[in-house]
Order: C-alpha cells, then sequence, then structure tokens
C-alpha cells in the first residue's frame, strides 16, 4: 500500500474503507463522519502538508444505495504529493461536513457541488446555489435523472410582455 | 413646505479632542451603499456580477455573482464521445483556447495510457507557449485599456493579430481552434510556418521592451498598480489560487517545473516570482512570461526531431484525415471512434496543466464505455473569484477595475 | 415630432398605390444615409465572440471607418446591438432589459451561432437564439465569426438600414414566444 494511505489507516482505522492507487493518482475512500477529521489531519501532519486545494467534486451513481460520491483532491506544494479523499452519502441524506475552515477555496467549490449535485454541506458560511439563478425550479442539473435539454425551463420567457 | 426626513433627525454634534477650543461640529451620517456592477459593464471581462457594499469609496465586501455564461458543459460532456468534447475545451478559456485543448487531450491520454510520439510533444509545447503569448497579450491589452492606458492596447492587439495568421494557416481558425488530438496533433508544421515563428521570435522581444516602456515609466500605472489587490502566500495557497495570480505572492508552484509534461524538461528556462504579492508583481510575471516563452520556442524549434504526429493506437486515436475518404479500413475506424467512441479503461483520473490562467484541470470518471461518466473541469477563473472578496476588501472602487485585470478571468472558463 | 399632419397623411396612402413624394424621400434617403454611417454599438460582449468584436476594434480590422467605432457602454446613448456570444437563460432578462432601454430606431445583429440559434449547446441553460425574445435584424454565422464576417453583417445591415422607411409609424414589433 502507498505510505500516504497506510499512515491514514494507522491514525483513522475505523474511517479507513479502501484505497486505489492507479495511474500514479492515490484515492483514499473514508467514512462520511471522519471525513473532517481526515481532511484535517492531512492539512496539518508537517510529513503530508496538503495546503493547496485542488477541487471538490461530486459523483452520481444512481444504482448504488449510497448515491453520492463527494471527492476532495489536495495537493501539497512543499513535499509535491498529491491525494484524493472521497466518501459516499446516500441520496435520503446527503450531507457532509464543510471544509471551508481548512481550505479557503473549498467555499465557491462546495457551492458549486451543492448546485450541480445537491448535496449540502454542514457549517458553511454562506451555502446558496452559485451557477444556476437562487429560485431555479427544476433540481439539480448534474444527477444522472436530470434531462440534458432541462425540463422546460429554457423556453420561458416571463419577461417578454411586460413593458417594452 | 413639509420638512423632510433629514430634516427631522437629530443633528449629533462632536467635539474635536485635538482642538477642544473650536466650537463642536456636527458629524458626517454614513450609510453603507450596495452598488451592482452589472453583468453588462466595459470592465467586467465578461458576464460576471459584483454586488459591491461600499462605504463611501472603501469596498466592504465584494460578493461576485456568477453563472451568466453557465452552458452547461459538464453535462454535454456525458452526452458526447472523448473526441466530441474537444471543440468544447476550446470555448473554455477562448482567449488561448489552445491550451485547454491541450490539457484535455493528456487527461484522455493520461486515462488511455498512450504516450504521444517525441514530434508531437514539441509541436504541442511549441503552440502552447505561443498561445501563452497570446493569452498574456490580451491580457496587458486589456488590463491597461481598463486602467486607462489605451495606447497599449492598441499595441499589444496589433501583435496579436501576427500570431492569430499564424493559427489560421496551421488550423483553419484564429480564435477557438481545435488542432490538438487525443495521442497527437492534427497537422504539421509546414516549412513556412517555422519560418514564420523564426521570424516572429526574432521580431517579438523590442515590442515588449516597447510595452514595458509605455507603462513602467508611468507614475499613474505604478501608483494604480503597487500596493493594490494585496495577498499573503499563505491565503494564496488556502484559497486554490495558481498560476501568476499565485506566483505573484511569492510562491513558486508551477506545474511546467514540479510535474514536468511536454516538452517543457527539453529547453531551458526559469519561472517568474514575485515577491509583494500585488498587481504589480503579478503584470511584471506575465510580461517575463512572455520572454521565457519566447525563449522556450526558440530553442524547441532548433530542436525539432522527425517523427509521426499522432500516436499508432488505432483503438484510441483517430487515422488521418487524407486516409479516411481513401481507404476503407480507416473510414471505418473513424465512423467507430465518432459514433460509440473509444472503450476507455475504467476508472478516475485527474491531470492538473499549467494554462496562462492558472491549474486547469480535467477529472475524468470513466465506466468502460465511450463517454465520460463524469467529467469535472477544474477552472482557476471559478476558484480565483472565490478569492475575489477577500482581495478586494478594503480597497476603493476604482481598484475593483484593475482587480479584475490581475486576476486575469473569463467567464466561459468560470462557469462553464 | 414637428411634421406636418398633411405630410404624414401622405405616406400613408402609400401603402395602397402612388409613392410618398420626391421631396419626402429624397429626405429619407438622407436620414438613413446619417443612421448607416454613424451606427454606434453598445458593448455587449458575452463570450468568445465579444474577443472577435473586440479585433474588428483593433488596428488591423479597424470598425471606426464603418463609422461604427464609438462603442458605447450604456444603452441609451447606443443604436445598435451586437449580441455576441452564447446567450444563457439568466442572461435573458438583461438582455431584454437593455433592448428595452436603448432608443429608437435600434438594430440588432446576432453574432456568431450561440446567439443565432444556441450553436452545440443544446443544453438546459441556454436559450436557443437570441430571437427567441429580441427581434434581430441581421444575423451572423460562425463560430467564431471572423472580423470580415462581422463586418459583412454591419454592412448588410447598412443596406438595408438605407431601405427602411422613416416618416410612418410603425406596427409594434413581432416577437415569438
Amino acid at each position: 500500500m502507498h505510505p500516504t494511505a497506510a499512515q491514514i489507516q494507522e491514525v483513522f482505522p475505523d474511517a479507513f474503507q479502501t484505497a486505489v492507487e492507479w495511474r500514479g493518482d492515490l484515492a483514499i475512500t473514508v467514512s462520511r463522519k471522519r471525513l473532517h477529521d481526515v481532511c484535517r489531519y492531512v492539512h496539518d501532519t508537517p510529513n503530508l502538508d496538503f495546503d493547496y486545494i485542488v477541487h471538490v467534486s461530486s459523483v452520481d451513481w444512481p444504482d448504488d444505495p449510497e448515491r453520492f460520491e463527494v471527492v476532495y483532491e489536495a495537493y501539497s506544494v512543499c513535499h509535491r504529493h498529491r491525494i484524493r479523499v472521497k466518501t459516499r452519502v446516500p441520496e435520503d441524506d446527503c450531507v457532509v461536513d464543510s471544509m471551508t475552515d481548512i481550505w479557503k477555496g473549498a467555499d465557491f467549490m462546495e457551492r458549486e457541488v451543492f448546485d450541480m449535485m445537491g448535496i449540502r454541506f454542514r457549517n458553511h458560511p454562506n451555502l446558496t446555489r452559485i451557477l444556476m439563478p437562487d429560485d431555479y425550479p427544476e433540481g439539480y442539473p448534474l444527477r444522472k435523472d436530470f434531462p440534458l435539454r432541462g425540463k422546460g425551463w429554457r423556453d420561458t420567457f416571463t419577461f417578454i410582455g411586460e413593458k417594452s | 413646505m413639509k420638512p423632510t426626513f433629514e430634516d427631522q433627525r437629530e443633528t449629533i454634534y462632536h467635539v474635536d479632542p485635538a482642538h477642544p477650543e473650536n466650537p463642536a461640529l456636527p458629524t458626517l451620517r454614513t450609510e453603507e451603499m450596495m452598488l451592482n456592477m452589472g453583468p453588462q459593464h466595459p470592465s467586467t471581462h465578461g458576464v460576471l456580477k459584483v454586488v459591491l457594499a461600499l462605504e463611501g469609496e472603501r469596498i466592504v465586501k465584494a460578493t461576485p455573482v456568477l453563472g451568466f455564461l453557465h452552458r452547461g458543459v459538464e453535462k454535454l460532456a456525458e452526452d458526447g464521445t472523448y473526441h466530441q468534447f474537444i471543440p468544447h475545451t476550446d470555448r473554455l478559456d477562448y482567449i488561448c483556447a489552445m491550451y485547454n485543448n491541450f490539457a484535455y487531450c493528456r487527461a484522455v491520454e493520461k486515462l488511455v495510457g498512450i504516450t504521444v510520439p517525441p514530434r508531437a510533444e514539441y509541436l504541442r509545447t511549441i503552440v502552447a507557449e505561443v498561445q501563452r503569448i497570446i493569452g498574456h497579450q490580451f491580457w496587458l491589452g486589456t488590463q491597461a485599456l481598463d486602467i486607462g492606458a489605451m495606447t497599449v492596447f492598441f499595441y499589444a492587439f496589433r501583435d496579436r493579430e501576427i500570431l492569430l495568421d499564424f493559427f489560421d494557416e496551421l488550423c483553419g481558425a484564429r480564435l477557438t481552434t481545435s488542432w490538438y488530438r487525443i495521442g497527437g496533433v492534427e497537422r504539421d508544421f509546414t516549412p513556412e510556418l517555422v519560418d514564420t515563428l523564426r521570424r516572429f521570435v526574432e521580431y517579438f522581444p523590442p515590442k515588449i521592451d516597447e510595452y514595458v516602456t509605455f507603462l513602467e515609466t508611468n507614475r499613474i500605472w505604478l501608483s494604480r498598480t503597487k500596493g493594490v489587490a494585496v495577498i499573503s502566500a499563505e491565503d494564496a495557497i488556502s484559497f486554490g489560487l495558481s498560476g501568476p495570480t499565485l506566483r505573484g505572492s511569492g510562491v513558486d508552484y508551477d506545474l511546467r517545473k514540479f510535474e514536468p509534461y511536454g516538452a517543457y524538461d527539453q529547453c531551458e528556462w526559469s519561472v517568474p516570482v514575485g515577491k509583494n504579492g500585488d498587481t504589480y508583481d503579478r503584470y511584471w510575471i506575465r510580461v517575463e512570461e512572455m520572454r521565457q516563452s519566447l525563449s522556450m520556442v526558440r530553442q524547441l524549434l532548433e530542436k525539432l526531431p522527425d517523427g509521426p504526429i499522432m500516436a499508432d493506437v488505432p483503438s484510441v486515436t483517430l487515422p488521418p484525415k487524407e486516409r479516411v475518404f481513401n481507404d476503407l479500413a480507416s473510414m471505418i475506424q473513424q465512423f467507430k471512434l465518432f459514433s460509440t467512441g473509444f472503450e476507455a479503461p475504467r476508472g478516475e483520473i485527474y491531470c492538473g496543466t499549467e494554462a496562462a490562467k492558472g491549474e486547469l484541470g480535467f477529472y475524468i470518471v470513466s465506466t468502460g464505455e465511450g463517454k465520460p461518466y463524469r467529467l469535472k473541469i477544474r477552472a482557476p477563473s471559478f476558484i480565483h473569484m472565490g478569492a475575489f472578496d477577500h482581495m478586494a476588501r478594503g480597497y476603493m472602487i476604482a481598484d475593483v477595475v484593475t482587480i479584475f485585470g490581475t486576476y486575469d478571468i473569463v467567464m466561459g472558463e468560470c462557469d462553464r | 415630432m414637428g411634421l406636418d399632419p398633411k405630410l404624414i397623411q401622405v405616406s400613408h396612402a402609400h401603402e395602397k398605390d402612388s409613392g410618398p413624394g420626391i421631396h419626402l424621400l429624397t429626405l429619407e434617403k438622407a436620414v438613413n444615409w446619417a443612421r448607416k454611417g454613424s451606427l454606434w454599438p453598445m458593448t455587449f460582449g458575452l463570450a468568445c465572440c465579444a474577443i472577435e468584436m473586440i479585433a474588428a476594434v483593433s488596428a488591423r480590422y479597424d470598425i471606426d471607418r464603418y463609422g461604427a467605432g464609438v462603442f458605447r457602454a450604456s444603452p441609451r446613448q447606443s443604436d445598435l446591438m451586437i449580441v455576441a456570444g452564447t446567450v444563457c437563460v439568466r442572461m435573458a432578462p438583461v438582455i431584454r432589459k437593455i433592448y428595452d432601454q436603448m432608443p429608437e430606431p435600434r438594430y440588432v445583429i446576432a453574432m456568431g451561432s450561440c446567439a443565432t440559434s444556441g450553436n452545440i449547446y443544446d443544453s438546459y441553460s441556454v436559450v436557443q437564439g437570441v430571437d427567441r425574445f429580441v427581434p434581430v435584424d441581421m444575423y451572423v454565422p460562425g463560430c467564431p465569426p471572423t472580423p470580415e464576417a462581422l463586418f459583412d453583417g454591419i454592412l448588410k445591415l447598412q443596406e438595408q438600414i438605407m431601405q427602411r422607411r422613416v416618416f410612418y409609424k410603425k406596427p409594434p414589433e413581432a416577437v415569438q414566444a
């Protein structure tokens, strides 16, 4: 096993689930409850020092019981290594702890995940939609059951017929 | 006449503690004002809305409102094959479009596990650095225009046209080119194109000096850029900033040196790094990067090796266009690759590339089909907008325009 | 407007049989010539086509030689809106509001494939063409159209302007909903 993954497994034996190393990328899956602790650990530990947040994203697996996968990818500028920390959440309780206190850049990235996939982040300073309008009626676009062309919102022009 | 509300409010007087003998003065009443820099604005570099909370002229809070150019590109990626997504990547950072192609093709090549032949790597790197020069010329022109130096705008665009002609010859389009392919490039350089590049490499350095002379000796430019929009190195790393925005604060993070790709390790060049983290340092870094890119192009043109320009993996890469119309096997290969796509292996990768604006990355999840299951674009402009509020607080309204310019935001990338 | 009502009645008669009369026709031509020679566009670049629009303003392709070089940021002072780029649903009410704020006579050029018909973005948030809510006078195809193509569009719009009627009451604009 990759030494970083072994180190995390040693410190969090209950949270650690799997580690996959493929094409040079290390991806670790942890349980949802300890995600914040694991991220805090990889950020603060001197020999890991993952201080640069690369991206936060989500993947929709509609056939699995735990439908959504939340992915945090981080990089260390001084040690020059990467890590991907993932977790799974079920659809009826899709809440994850926010990492804005660890990486400030997670703010906008988590808002985008909320906007596109509907996953909520506990303790986020301002969890509102970012790319779609605040009152977007059709749901969460990147879910697999959302049609590509939308559900008709793009053809509604409520502003025509007003004073011209 | 009925008294107005202002007349009815009580006036509060205060005594100046330094001069207690003077009569008491009425205290100036101030309120916070919300100002909307709307989506249609000449200086916001695209459709970006910023709601500014102002105390007089000072910014108390700046809230960016994004999404006016959200085209649903990530969802469109799940609907087409990997090859069909290349034109979409052009339109992300539309100022230096081919760098996005490069980043995407690298990501798919990492996923599939193919290596690109050396000549293709050199060609890709040369064109990528020329695209970086184009991107920085556009940035210089528009930032100078926003601050008020119109001359530099016209000069920078004049030189940009020479390079756009070069791209027109190379691949048929000036702006949204799609010359990179998965596994290599589409078309080779002709000897005339190599000559054009060689002449440009000799022609351009005095022009950079010309732009710099206009700006660096100008007191107004210096006072509007020095000390404006300062960000510390730790904050910059924590926000995830990259590219010249991060290097201005003293962090020498450049993916071309940290994780070399293309032909960047085959030539000698250095990474310009700033000190103070202000607008002037970022401006200086981008001008220096133009010079370094020129030097890289000069060196790589000398060492250009011969060979094929596309990897020979028929299940993934496209056949050459001349053979498609003449040879049945190539036509069938082309048809299959575009209708069902190639079967990428199951797995997920992330691949980051140092584009002109910052680190452009693609996170691709594949389930073994011809279409990507999930394609996430890590766009530097979106992440830089996350730090906009932090950077803009405490400065004046006139500095907001400078801050947009120094971040070098492109809305196509920010909203996707 | 200060015109003699008898002249306006003559213009209505044009609908059925004779022309407006030689004086009014020359005046119309003069007015149209002035209008086409000094189109003031508004800076309305949305996406990639904006870059080609900026290139059209720059030193090599100089749009000022057609009289259209004074780009005003305010809709109240401009008469040509070049919608350059993808029109997303979130931006649509903004475009309509700005169109409504422009004083007449006003012209709209839909520059690029995205503004004409939505281009490759057949997705949940892109309006398939700006003519869904704003009447368009000229469509310039291309992705992005080169500055020369934009000039072609502007010149054809100028020819179109020369043929417009000036001194009669225009019916309200029809917009497909």
